[in-house]
């Protein structure tokens, strides 16, 4: 790419191109719609378009992830935007005879509405959709990721060449400063801060990294974005490497994640080929080139000295900080580090400005954030929302609540190194701080929303186990300290607590936060922390009482059949372990001794007449 | 550069760790994995301070933080204490049969911990064998494997190492005594790392003195004031050629 000139002839070139095509139908390629089965109705609909013959009007564009995973696998058909979910390869016959011969629309695949039970045939209609804002995500599930052409009609790359050929590299920072923009992988860090200290550091070599480690259980943000617009990341990356002045950057991705790995890959080589990537971008002296590093599954390696440990070759552990890698980072050399979503967000600040960008958000935290939401609620998915926003409005308005009539019990914000929100603090305007002042974190956005059968000390059991078997086990607080607590807590679920365990982990947890070494330890505790906070109670009814309110460690409950039954016999029928035994018409009985606590009888009994004590 | 610490003003020209700084005017702060031959690690956290500056109080162990102007340490605080006590029962439970560790430990008022003994080892894990091997031996024979409270440092694939020289320095250096060096007959046992290696004998006396394997690095490495043929020999021998040495030289210039 010789100008910018030349990428907006393109730009104009590709657009036009594009509405040639305006017929196609999109089918959503994201993780959560391939295990769906998304790759099936794609074939499906392949071999209906050809049966047809309609292969040379229609043409079928895999795209990243649209987010509304809970409804996959999904498929929109263009020009009329009709929004399709639940589409399996059996109903491709119909969706091509009906929508696209007839053009009317398929009824019966189309979104219904849960409250008025209407359909709803477009999906900005959708109340999942309608109240989110897209920055990050703007082209997730609206473009085909594989092709750069596709970006480049969006606008794409012309921030870079704005910023290479119109801004000095002081300015590129400025505009981010300006901006408030704040790491999005946890932290909450000032961004233009950031590459202010790496700029700022004097060295001839210079480094920019892509953390996209992402490892906690429960988020795919990162994961969403690399395979829906990995253009869009490297584009961010580009513009930091001339701010900062890099020309050289690395991006650190999960090898579980292959789908994003070759997405990267052919879209690193596509920006070479274009010019995007290599020696004198848009015809001025600034080379920049990148490099995939994939990681081999250590939640530890997505602590940046971890990773650049890791890059570099060596076992993935933390070191202290100071110095930070904007001094000394990778091989030594001064290294900006930011993850997948604040790059994400650089093209859209380059290119609108700063002050629109500042102008969601809250007075400490602009923009917006993606969070993925997990657990139990009516719409899984991937959304983005303008900071500042409530809990209740993300759980209720976008998630549609909590399944099955079930009450909402708490929140798990951050992952393994966030906290759990009870429902009192679900009108919390969220934002970094807010939610540190709350005992939870920001995270990089997973949220695992826990209903009233979820038991809180089972649940900070569960991250803690999770954060045990990745503490990197360097330093002692965290790979010995987490495990003590584990020990108590795996002691308190099953009935065998003691009243002193309660202070002893707040104790270690505090000790934990206070000393260790890296992030991963500093949080570790704080699942734990959070629940003893805000449930308190339920650690006393284990420990005091041997009983778990939620009905959720097996060792504290026990069933019983009560004056409900009818007699039906089918839990009879159903026990996988024989140990119902009752006559027709007559009340069952339970052999306790022998039960396994495995739940079946209570979900095959229609009269509700077994219930957990 | 003006710092404070435990109250007492301190200039300095260059840049130090906050543990050097203390340990010049005479302030103690508990270490274990620190080694002063060594490079700076941080991993036993018991050499952590108060750090205050710029109106912020932060938790740094002192092994591995540079002081800075303004800073203001305090190394002893009862939060310090008490979270050094803790520390310490946990690292004790990690080795309960170490006398080594519970000598160390007892300066901190711990003499036992609270916590389940754990009976496997007596590593604690503070790398002090792995830097010594891979810094100073310059063999890397041993790492860490694992992750978590079941890190451990061994060989790689726990066999027999190929790269270990047989120094001992990893032993010399750990502050627990997990790893013990044997030496029977004609080999040397680091039973802790699966390693055994074979023995030289003295060229003159037939003494076993230093692993093979030792010696022949030790050959590789530039040591030009340092006649070669020395390596074959054990102490007494070596002494004994060099005084005939000394003595011929002073009666020829006689």
């Amino acid at each position: 790419m010789k100008s910018l000139v030349e990428l907006k002839e393109l730009k104009e070139k590709v657009q036009i191109d594009l509405e040639k095509t305006e017929k196609k139908i999109l089918v959503c390629g994201g993780t959560g719609c391939v295990s769906s089965g998304c790759k099936e109705v794609q074939e499906a609909l392949s071999s209906e378009l050809a049966a047809n013959d309609l292969e040379d009007e229609y043409k079928i564009v895999e795209t990243g992830c649209h987010g509304f995973c809970e409804k996959g696998p999904l498929v929109i058909v263009y020009p009329e935007e009709v929004f399709y979910c639940k589409v399996s390869p059996e109903d491709t016959k119909e969706l091509v005879e009906e929508q696209l011969l007839k053009e009317e629309v398929v009824e019966k695949l189309l979104y219904q509405d849960p409250v008025s039970k209407e359909s709803i045939s477009s999906y900005r209609d959708i109340a999942f959709y309608s109240a989110q804002q897209q920055t990050a995500l703007a082209n997730c599930g609206h473009i085909d990721p594989e092709d750069i052409e596709e970006y480049i009609a969006t606008g794409g790359y012309e921030a870079l060449g704005k910023a290479v050929t119109e801004m000095e590299a002081q300015e590129v920072i400025d505009e981010v400063k300006e901006a408030g923009l704040r790491g999005r992988g946890g932290g909450g860090f000032p961004t233009g801060l950031k590459w202010q200290f790496t700029r700022d550091a004097e060295n001839d070599t210079k480094y920019i990294i892509c953390n996209a480690d992402e490892g906690d259980p429960g988020a795919f943000m990162d994961r969403s974005i690399l395979e829906g617009d990995p253009h869009k990341v490297l584009e961010g990356m580009i513009i930091a490497g001339y701010a900062i002045g890099a020309d050289k950057g690395y991006i650190y991705v999960r090898a579980e994640y292959p789908l994003a790995v070759k997405r990267l890959k052919k879209a690193i080589s596509q920006a070479r080929e274009r010019g995007l990537l290599g020696e004198n971008l848009f015809g001025t002296d600034f080379d920049f080139d990148l490099h995939i590093k994939a990681g081999a599954g250590a939640f530890v390696c997505g602590e940046e000295t971890a990773l650049i440990a890791s890059i570099e070759g060596k076992r993935g552990m933390p070191q202290s900080r100071p110095p930070y890698p904007s001094q000394e980072g990778l091989w030594g050399k001064p290294t900006n580090v930011n993850n997948v979503e604040t790059y994400s967000n650089i093209s859209t600040i380059i290119t609108n400005g700063a002050d629109e960008f500042s102008s969601v958000g809250t007075e400490d935290s602009k923009g917006t954030k993606v969070f993925a939401l997990a657990g139990k609620i009516n719409n899984t998915g991937l959304v983005e929302v303008p900071m500042g926003i409530t809990m209740k409005e993300i759980i209720y308005d976008i998630g549609g609540g909590i399944p099955n009539d079930k009450e909402f019990k708490a929140v798990q914000i951050g992952g393994p190194s966030g906290g759990c929100l009870p429902e009192e603090k679900l009108d919390l305007p969220i934002d970094y701080d807010s939610l540190t002042d709350a005992g939870a974190m920001m995270g990089s956005g997973g949220l695992v929303v826990m209903d009233e059968g979820t038991c809180m000390v089972d649940i900070a059991r569960f991250f803690l186990d999770f954060t045990v078997s990745e503490s990197c086990g360097k330093c002692t607080p965290c790979s010995e300290g987490t495990q003590r607590m584990l020990e108590i807590l795996e002691r308190i679920t099953q009935g065998k607590g003691k009243e002193e365990d309660l202070d002893e982990l707040e104790n270690l947890g505090k000790t934990i936060t206070d000393t260790s070494l890296c992030g991963l330890g500093k949080t570790a505790s704080n699942p734990v922390l959070s629940t003893l906070n805000y449930f308190r109670d339920e650690y006393e009814a284990h420990v005091n009482d041997r009983t778990c309110p939620a009905g959720a460690c097996k060792p504290l409950i026990e069933y019983h059949v009560t004056d409900d039954c009818s007699g039906c016999t089918k839990c009879v029928d159903e026990c996988p372990a024989d140990v119902i035994s009752g006559e027709k018409k007559e009340k069952h009985a339970i052999d306790r001794t022998e039960c396994t606590k495995c739940g079946v009888c209570i979900d095959v009994c229609p009269f509700d007449a077994i219930i957990k004590k | 550069m003006k710092v404070i610490i435990d109250g007492k003003d301190v200039e300095l020209q260059e840049q130090k760790t906050i543990l050097k700084v203390a340990e010049e005017i005479g302030i103690e702060i508990p270490t274990l994995c620190h080694h002063d031959g060594l490079s700076s690690y941080g991993s036993c956290r018991l050499c952590i301070v108060e750090i205050t500056n710029n109106g912020n109080t932060e938790i740094d162990t002192a092994c591995t933080r540079s002081v800075e102007d303004g800073m203001e340490i305090k190394t002893a605080t009862e939060r310090l204490t008490e979270e050094r006590k803790l520390i310490a029962e946990l690292l004790l439970a990690q080795a309960p049969e170490s006398e080594k560790l519970k000598a160390s430990l007892s300066k901190l008022g711990v003499q036992e911990s609270r916590f389940e003994a754990r009976e496997d080892s007596d590593c604690i894990v503070c790398g002090r064998c792995v830097r010594a091997c891979k810094e100073e031996v310059g063999a890397g024979a041993i790492t860490f494997v694992g992750r978590g409270y079941k890190t451990k440092v061994d060989t790689p694939f726990s066999i027999n190492s190929d790269v270990c020289i047989g120094c001992t320095a990893c032993a010399e250096v750990c502050p627990t005594g997990a790893i013990t060096v044997e030496d029977e007959e004609a080999m040397r046992y680091i039973r802790y790392f699966n390693t055994e290696l074979e023995l030289a004998e003295c060229a003159e006396c037939g003494k076993y003195i230093n692993p093979k394997r030792m010696i022949e690095k030790l050959k590789k490495e530039d040591f030009a004031y340092y006649p070669e043929e020395n390596f074959e020999l054990c102490e007494a021998c070596r002494r004994n050629k060099e005084m005939n040495k000394f003595a011929d030289k002073f009666l020829e210039a006689k």
